[in-house]
């Protein structure tokens, strides 16, 4: 019993990374239906960052101002890519086919991986430690680690604004009504444009966010670590069904118990074949996902 | 008008989407070389008793039976192997192929030859699309498009287009045709030569059509008999000349107008 | 007449093929040309036969795959295994290569038959990523290691015969009824399967023929670098062979051809810098998309009418509105 609760609490870690994530991934394709699969090179972007302004900061600033510090540059500075991203790349191509923005966005994301890796080179940096490591015993055998409470706290803090944002807020009521009818909400004299960039902002943030913390957590990034955090966290939010931020949260956590579970129990080469599985079955069976709705052609 | 047997004969169906219920209890019965008229208001459900005979839609409940054989449920390129045809309210060209090329999609069941024959040009494959060629031409002849043949579908005017995908319906050999809104967005012109074409396509191709029209002179000009359609059931049958003093199509019509 | 000018660009175009072979084995039996020379032409050969069957999937049919690498890596893996574990002549262990490809194609492709669009690009990337992993925990083949030593039997002849063959037979299919019909699924699949064909069926079938030869151009790498590994086999390469269809124009098979030369060219020049090689084909990419997303050829042939031909935009696949 103690051992799955062990599992659950790594697993719960491991799936907050995975939501931040998701929800970029959800919130995007809810609004303009495009997967941006360049948005796990924001994660990894989002790390980089992060390390930079570590290396910069840890000389005036003591370990946690300078964590916070480091984060909320970090996630400033994703917004801003991620804004750009979707003028440059994204905005030419409202009216083009699904197949041709998909394609630019495959082109997007090996774009942001090799500047990335002209920039800072293909090996791994190491990333400090920004609270010494502590192990706290809970009860029994279970344990919890000071970065696992972090990405606890993190993530849910990260959520709350998320929900405030996307509930109480002018720009979150807008994302909302274009999500559900974009000419009915331009109509309504929301301006959709910006609306899909605050989108694009919020998402890439939560994203960046998730890289600082991954970086803190795994002691190390390198250019090409968002590619298999990215597509896992996209199946995360097709579990809970695409364009449902709760299901992104829930789908980042599920799935990230679900991997946990598969490699403590003794198939951890099989780890990442886990999230496509996942993938696979959800879309075979039930390609709403948790939360989800049908969406039928019109003949 | 030969032999009365009963082509097409609808028992009873209906169709629900989750708690909108589209077609209640409908029934209808086709007999062979009649034409049918389907009219009713916006919304009657015309259009879904159209996919629910074609198999983009499964019945709910009740039977349809083409020719003797059960067709409620069976998928759409069954139902066309099976022997009924549609063209669609909004036109569905295959837009980036040729006239032609849009033709002979439909004699893709009747020419057989194999994948393997294609592959290496054996005489299967040959002969087929000889077949396959003269067959186009001769429709395309009839249809007046022979000029337009090599022009990419997505190019024609939008009277040769809904040309094209009747014709394209009758490659498939069909014995009943179905026609979904044929003059949306004709002239009076185009409405009235288009009414020609299909009094002349049932004689010339033994057909047995059932069309959905809005437009009250063509369907009173060439159909024998008409159902009306209203919020999913039927109100009523029979004669042009009936059905045009009905007092609940009257109402049925006048009730939508605002 | 059409039949005529077709068999003309038919004769045509194999006549010039058999040229560009004697030319190629001249250069390469006096020794004329370097390895690196001769390496990018087999390369070349490979990669036209993985862009003619992506194009089959993707351009034709309108199924968008990206797990295309995994076809590669099954036929690769087989022949492999029957040359080096069964002594099986070079030529049917190709032939059994790709016809597991294409059994892997049909697994593939008959699950994620209804999915559309974006979903059904996810989900054949995900089972390219499990074939992947499947290798890669399978201690027969090698692991992580993969397999190494595999005889160098893809000879210019046997390539260029296999390149010239695949071409052949996939340009064969889709001028015929079946291709027409996946011409049309692409098109307007509801029309299409109110028009008798089964669409379901031609699919399965497209996707099957596409493994098949990606099955074909796998073995033949394998037999030429003589050593294979998971790792080659990724989403990266998927997207390389998808970068040579749309660069060459979505639906066109003397696209696919173009792209896979073009890239493949500027794989070698670029060789010895990886990153920016990577830079440069995702850049394009993205360029290309907002630009000219019908690719150099759109979904035009190269036939000897061009020369009568009237001039017009690039009917092109990916710009059409969703």
């Amino acid at each position: 019993m103690d051992y799955h609760i062990q599992q659950l609490i790594n697993g719960i870690s491991v799936g907050s990374i995975y939501a931040l994530i998701a929800l970029g991934y959800t919130m995007v394709y809810g609004i303009i239906k495009l997967i941006n699969f360049a948005h796990g090179d924001v994660f990894m972007v989002g790390g980089f960052v992060g390390l930079f302004s570590t290396q910069i900061l840890e000389k005036f600033l003591p370990p946690v101002p300078m964590f916070l510090a480091a984060l909320i540059i970090s996630m400033l500075f994703s917004a801003v890519l991620g804004v750009l991203i979707e003028r440059l790349a994204y905005r030419p191509l409202r009216g083009a086919s699904r197949i041709a923005v998909l394609i630019t966005a495959v082109g997007m994301s090996f774009l942001l991986e090799y500047v990335m890796m002209a920039i800072v080179g293909p090996q791994a940096k190491g990333y400090p430690g920004i609270i010494a490591k502590k192990t706290f015993h809970l009860y029994g055998e279970i344990q919890i680690d000071s970065n696992q409470i972090m990405i606890l706290a993190a993530t849910i803090v990260l959520m709350l604004v998320l929900v405030y944002i996307v509930h109480k807020t002018k720009t979150g009521k807008a994302m909302r009504a274009v999500s559900f009818d974009m000419e009915a909400a331009r109509l309504m004299g929301i301006n959709v444009d910006r609306t899909i960039s605050a989108t694009f902002a919020i998402g890439s943030s939560l994203a960046a966010a998730a890289g600082v913390i991954f970086g803190m957590t795994y002691s190390s990034i390198d250019p090409l670590m968002g590619i298999m955090p990215g597509l896992k966290a996209f199946v995360a939010a097709v579990l809970g069904g695409i364009g449902s931020i709760p299901g992104a949260l829930v789908g980042g956590l599920l799935l990230g118990t679900i991997e946990t579970e598969v490699s403590a129990n003794g198939f951890s080469t099989w780890r990442d074949g886990v999230a496509f599985l996942v993938l696979i079955l959800i879309l075979i069976f039930r390609p709403s996902g948790i939360f989800g709705k049908n969406i039928r052609e019109k003949v | 008008m030969i032999s009365p047997a009963v082509l097409l004969n609808v028992k009873e169906a209906s169709r629900q989407f989750g708690g909108i219920r589209a077609l209640t209890d409908v029934s209808i019965q086709l007999r062979t070389g009649e034409l049918i008229g389907l009219i009713g208001p916006n919304g009657a459900g015309k259009t879904t008793l159209f996919n629910l005979l074609t198999g983009v839609y499964e019945p709910s409940r009740g039977e349809i039976t083409l020719n003797g054989q059960s067709i409620g449920g069976k998928k759409p390129y069954q139902i066309c192997h099976k022997g009924a045809a549609r063209t669609f309210q909004n036109i569905r060209l295959f837009g980036e192929m040729t006239v032609a090329e849009n033709i002979k999609i439909a004699y893709t069941q009747h020419a057989k030859y194999s994948i393997w024959s294609s592959f290496f040009r054996l005489p299967g494959y040959l002969r087929g699309e000889k077949e396959i060629e003269e067959k186009t031409d001769e429709l395309l002849a009839i249809f007046r498009l022979s000029e337009h043949k090599d022009e990419k579908a997505k190019n024609l005017s939008y009277g040769a287009q809904r040309r094209l995908e009747i014709a394209r319906a009758l490659a498939a050999r069909p014995k009943l045709l179905l026609l979904d809104e044929p003059a949306a967005g004709m002239n009076p012109n185009e409405t009235r030569e288009l009414m020609n074409l299909i009094r002349w396509i049932r004689e010339e191709f033994d057909l047995t059509i059932l069309l959905i029209e809005h437009d009250m002179s063509l369907v009173m000009g060439v159909c024998d008999r008409i159902y009306v359609l209203d919020q999913g059931k039927l109100i009523a049958e029979g004669t042009p000349d009936r059905i045009r003093n009905n007092r609940a199509v009257i109402e049925a019509y006048l009730g939508q107008e605002a | 007449m059409p039949i005529l000018r077709k068999l003309g660009t038919f004769w045509t175009f194999l006549a010039s093929s058999f040229v560009i072979y004697g030319v190629i084995q001249l250069l390469i039996s006096t020794n004329a040309i370097g390895d690196v020379a001769k390496t990018t032409i087999i390369m070349i050969g490979i990669n036209i036969i993985l862009t003619v069957s992506l194009n089959l999937i993707n351009g034709i049919t309108g199924q968008f795959s990206l797990g295309h690498a995994g076809f590669m890596s099954v036929g690769a893996y087989v022949s492999a295994i029957m040359t080096l574990d069964f002594n099986v002549p070079f030529p049917l262990a190709l032939l059994i290569g790709g016809t597991a490809a294409a059994a892997s194609g049909a697994i593939i492709g008959i699950p994620t038959l209804r999915l559309k669009g974006d979903y059904l690009a996810i989900a054949t990337l995900g089972f390219g990523e499990i074939i992947r992993i499947i290798f890669l925990n399978t201690e027969y083949v090698g692991g992580a290691a993969g397999l190494s030593g595999i005889p160098n039997k893809t000879t210019w002849l046997w390539l260029f015969l296999f390149t010239l063959l695949s071409v052949i037979m996939i340009q064969n299919f889709i001028r015929s009824k079946h291709g027409r019909a996946c011409i049309a699924i692409r098109e307007n699949e509801i029309a299409a399967e109110a028009m008798g064909i089964n669409t379901t069926t031609y699919k399965v079938i497209a996707f099957m023929i596409g493994a098949f030869f990606a099955g074909i151009a796998g073995g033949l790498s394998a037999h030429f670098f003589y050593v294979i590994s998971p790792s080659s086999f990724g989403f990266m390469k998927s997207f390389e062979i998808l970068l040579m269809v749309v660069l060459g124009g979505l639906g066109s098979t003397s696209g696919a051809i173009l792209g896979a030369i073009v890239i493949t060219l500027l794989f070698t020049a670029l060789a010895e810098m990886p990153e920016l090689r990577m830079i440069i084909y995702s850049a394009s990419l993205v360029l290309m998309m907002i630009f000219r997303p019908g690719g150099l050829l759109g979904t035009k042939e190269v036939t000897l009418s061009f020369l009568k031909k009237k001039e017009g935009n690039p009917h092109d696949i990916a710009s059409r509105s969703a």
